[in-house]
């Protein structure tokens, strides 16, 4: 096994260059080969790639789908964010536990087949889903869990997933010869700048008769807005970019793990073209030779499809040297795998990672412009932003803002999920608002509207009036649905275990404050909050978002906070108890006094009174602290 | 930054007080200069700032930053000392202590432990949070060093340390979130590094993590530099304001490590 060990390591480093930037593929082919990463291996790659092995472990450690410790060739990721829950997952899972005869976390006895949960696989609209391997199972029933189990175990390893498990294809590309996968893109609405007729290359040939400054300028002047949810205009973000003799980079975020967001695989999916096409006349306008499309490990499935595009598109003369223009250009993609890490949405942990590094995010300033991807000049930019700034190109920016409203130009793509008839993607106007929104995916029911996955607002129906855009409601482009059934702070407590799982851990608000927060919220939905419990909430929250070092903590309270806002009442219901309990502590009082003063749990009759005085006090001492929620610890 | 930026002088206002710095100085350092107290955990001098624990947090400008890594710029306007981040970082403070196993009462470090001292110094006598009690593991390969976790704040200073001072990297971190915890270079332990018990890894740790054997209680409890005088009055007693709370730093206290 050790020379078997040592060979592969050897052979995925070497493939790699030996070059320690490129860490995070060389770990995932030996994860991918050996079924885990142990100690050993952490040595040998430490070796090999001059790091230490403590650098090598905390790559390996930091990311959800690469593992120290040995796993099945074949692994099962449950998707367990709220929608999949929603959606029958705890049902799922446990009819997976029961086929397999294991429990979610474990391996098989004959260690082929490992079963996990998963954050959010941005499968949201055709949920409760899965992942085995890099095979996506959406739509999951418990009749398709046992077949699915059953086709694993008649099977060796070795076997393709792909065609042993998916038995139909989803529409468009999804049943292309290189992606054959059972999802679905779910277009509910195509608008004309997303999913508007294009011509491959043509946005190009348009940008490469221009100069790269007079490229810029049209971005500019269309008011494009970054899509990922920042809302940065893109247009001054190539501008800060360019310039100067360095190398620099053209970076895609294709890591779009905001729970309830799915839109970026539906473009990469039927819009690979327009991605690349947009990156392509990133890299004209700011004068990179390189980009890098960073896409998300959950869509593993992807990747082949993606690399047959940007061949097609060498072969076209739309990549490599000698693209022409009016200032001498090349340039070429290269797509860098993630490894299961939310944090790395956040444009300058996606360039840690993309270096081969755990997926903390940088201190900013510097910023990317300047000192990105490997410290050279980078522009960051999401999928979605990349489609648009193509067809700005190709259609001139007068056309694109006179879409959606003034500040907020163009459309933008939605995920819509839920409690809803119609869930998918929505390409809509900017501005539209979220009653007209609830029309359209036919989620009249509705109680309330996540806008913008967890780290957005919980909009209550008093709201639904407001619009989404940059000024109003800003989103990366989740809609989560919830009709008047779905307790809405289990919700919140959902979204703070997201947080706490994915959190980077660097600093101290967002690492501690995110337990503290949803143990206090938990507390309050066990029914054993009081009224102080909300000012301790406010203040932890502001705690968190003020001093936290990146988007995550500065968003990690706002489920806690916009329910709170939004929602009073679910909290308010809740601490009645409390109103009660300043009762309750003072029969709690007197019992332990009396139980003090006699020595025994007597004096007020009932249960109390029969017991003795040892038991009698242990007794009260444990009602005392449940009351104050201590015993829920 | 150039050589000739880092000559500009440069000056700012940090909580109405006009100081003076240079060009690619950290806020942080420009306030020390000055006798202003930051108060801070994960920084320590020499070491590349980490701005990982957040205890110093400044508004400039209206935002908030972690002043041990903002270069200071002309004209700066820095809320240092205000309720409002006071607030913040004694919430901080209390959260470390939430996250790990600290008893003071037992900790070899106590009245020298920065962590101790800056509770005491932000008034905390009791927790406001509940304690997560988590599972930490304690290293005792090692002949003349120990490891116990449970006392870790991550701020990285021994990771730092270890690469920068020591030129070695015997320490990193594994996991995260809540889950994120300082690992050694090695599979069986700190015994099988090539760390040394003279390392600048072990003096800076800010608390009772990193200790070396048979040297326990050298100073009694009591005579230890935070039992002397409050922590941050090593800087507020050089040059500037009269500090507001210890009032007679007669002696200067030795800085955290106990050599």
């Amino acid at each position: 096994m050790s020379a078997v060990r040592d060979e592969a390591v050897h052979e995925i480093c070497a493939r790699f260059g030996n070059d320690a930037t490129r860490l995070l593929d060389v770990v995932r082919a030996i994860n991918q080969r050996l079924d885990c990463i142990d100690g050993e291996a952490m040595e040998a790659i430490a070796e090999a790639l001059h790091l230490t092995r403590a650098d090598v472990e905390g790559v390996v450690s930091f990311y959800s789908f690469l593992s120290t410790r040995p796993h099945g060739n074949i692994v099962i990721r449950l998707c367990d964010d709220v929608i999949d829950k929603m959606k029958g997952a705890d049902e799922i899972a446990s009819e997976f536990e029961h086929a397999l005869g294991i429990r979610v976390g474990e391996t098989t006895p004959d260690g082929r087949i490992s079963l996990t949960t998963t954050s959010c696989i941005g499968m949201s609209d055709q949920a409760p889903a899965a992942l085995v391997n890099d095979v996506v199972l959406p739509r999951l029933s418990l009749s398709e869990v046992r077949r699915v189990v059953r086709l694993l175990q008649a099977h060796p390893d070795g076997t393709d997933l792909r065609s042993l498990l998916v038995d139909s294809y989803g529409g468009g590309n999804n049943a292309h010869d290189l992606v054959r996968s059972a999802v679905d893109n779910s277009i509910r609405q195509a608008g004309p700048v997303l999913f508007g007729h294009m011509e491959r290359g043509a946005a190009l040939r348009k940008a490469l008769a221009l100069s790269p400054v007079e490229v810029i300028r049209v971005v500019k002047a269309s008011r494009l807005r970054g899509r990922g949810g920042g809302g940065f205009p893109t247009g001054v973000k190539w501008e800060h970019t360019r310039g100067g003799q360095d190398e620099r980079y053209v970076v895609c975020n294709a890591d779009e793990g905001e729970p309830g967001t799915f839109k970026d695989r539906v473009l990469l999916t039927e819009r690979a073209d327009l991605v690349f096409e947009g990156m392509t006349i990133a890299g004209y306008a700011i004068g990179a030779g390189h980009g890098v499309l960073y896409l998300r490990a959950e869509y593993a499935y992807l990747r082949e499809y993606l690399e047959h595009v940007l061949r097609e598109r060498r072969q076209a003369g739309l990549l490599g040297t000698g693209l022409g223009g009016r200032k001498a250009f090349e340039f070429d993609i290269r797509i860098q795998m993630g490894a299961g890490a939310y944090i790395c949405g956040e444009e300058t942990a996606l360039i840690e990672s993309m270096e081969g590094k755990r997926g903390q995010p940088r201190l900013k300033p510097p910023f990317p412009a300047s000192h990105g991807y490997l410290d050279k000049p980078t522009c960051v930019n999401n999928v979605e932003t990349y489609c648009c700034a193509a067809r700005i190109l190709e259609q001139g920016a007068p056309w694109f803002s006179a879409l959606g409203s003034k500040a907020s130009t163009g459309t933008k793509l939605l995920s819509v999920s839920g409690d809803c008839k119609r869930p998918g993607v929505y390409e809509v106007p900017f501005g539209i608002s979220v009653r007209e929104l609830l029309g359209l995916c036919d989620g009249t029911g509705a109680a309330a509207v996540q806008i913008g996955g967890p780290s957005g607002r919980m909009v209550p129906p008093s709201e639904f009036g407001r619009t989404i855009c940059f000024d109003d409601l800003a989103t990366g482009g989740a809609v989560m649905v919830f009709d008047q059934h779905r307790d809405l702070l289990e919700i919140a407590s959902e979204f703070l275990r997201f947080f706490i799982h994915e959190s980077c851990g660097y600093c101290t608000p967002c690492r501690v404050g995110n337990s503290l927060l949803k143990e206090r919220l938990d507390r309050i939905r066990a029914g054993h909050g009081s009224t102080d419990d909300v000012g301790y909430l406010r203040d932890l929250s502001a705690t968190i978002a003020a001093t936290s070092r990146c988007g995550l903590g500065w968003t990690s309270p706002n489920p806690v906070l916009s329910t709170l806002d939004g929602f009073p009442g679910q909290y308010e219901r809740r601490l009645r108890d409390a109103s009660y309990s300043l009762e309750e502590d003072t029969r709690e009082a007197r019992l332990i006094r009396n139980g003090r003063a006699n020595g025994r749990g007597s004096s007020e009759g009932g249960s109390a009174a029969e017991t003795t005085g040892v038991d009698g006090s242990d007794r009260e001492r444990r009602e005392a602290t449940d009351v104050s929620g201590e015993a829920k610890r | 930054m150039s050589d000739s930026d880092e000559a500009t002088a440069i000056q700012l206002i940090i909580d109405g007080t006009e100081v003076t710095g240079h060009a690619g100085q950290t806020i942080l350092e420009i306030a020390d200069s000055a006798g202003i107290y930051i108060p801070r955990l994960c920084w320590l001098e020499n070491l590349t700032p980490f701005g990982a624990c957040r205890v110093c947090v400044v508004r400039v400008n209206g935002r908030i930053h972690s002043a041990c890594t903002l270069p200071a710029t002309n004209g700066m306007v820095v809320e240092n000392d205000t309720e409002e981040l006071r607030g913040f970082r004694k919430n901080l403070i209390d959260m470390l202590f939430a996250e790990g196993n600290h008893f003071c009462m037992f900790c070899e470090r106590s009245g020298a432990c920065e962590l101790q001292a800056l509770a005491y110094r932000f008034g905390i006598t009791a927790p406001t949070y509940p304690a997560l009690f988590p599972h930490r593991e304690i290293d005792a390969t090692h002949p003349d060093i120990l490891i116990d976790r449970n006392r870790c704040v991550l701020c990285a200073r021994c990771i730092r340390a270890s690469k920068e001072s020591d030129g070695k990297g015997v320490f990193g971190f594994a996991g995260r979130g809540i889950q994120k915890h300082l690992i050694v270079s090695a599979e069986g332990g700190l015994a099988e590094t090539n760390i040394d018990a003279s390392d600048a890894a072990i003096s800076a740790c800010p608390t009772g993590t990193l200790l070396r054997k048979r040297t326990g209680f050298a100073v009694p409890v009591g005579e230890r530099p935070f039992d002397r005088t409050p922590i941050g009055t090593e800087v507020e007693s050089t040059t500037g304001p009269t500090p507001p709370h210890a009032s007679t730093p007669t002696s200067t206290p030795a800085p955290a490590g106990k050599e």
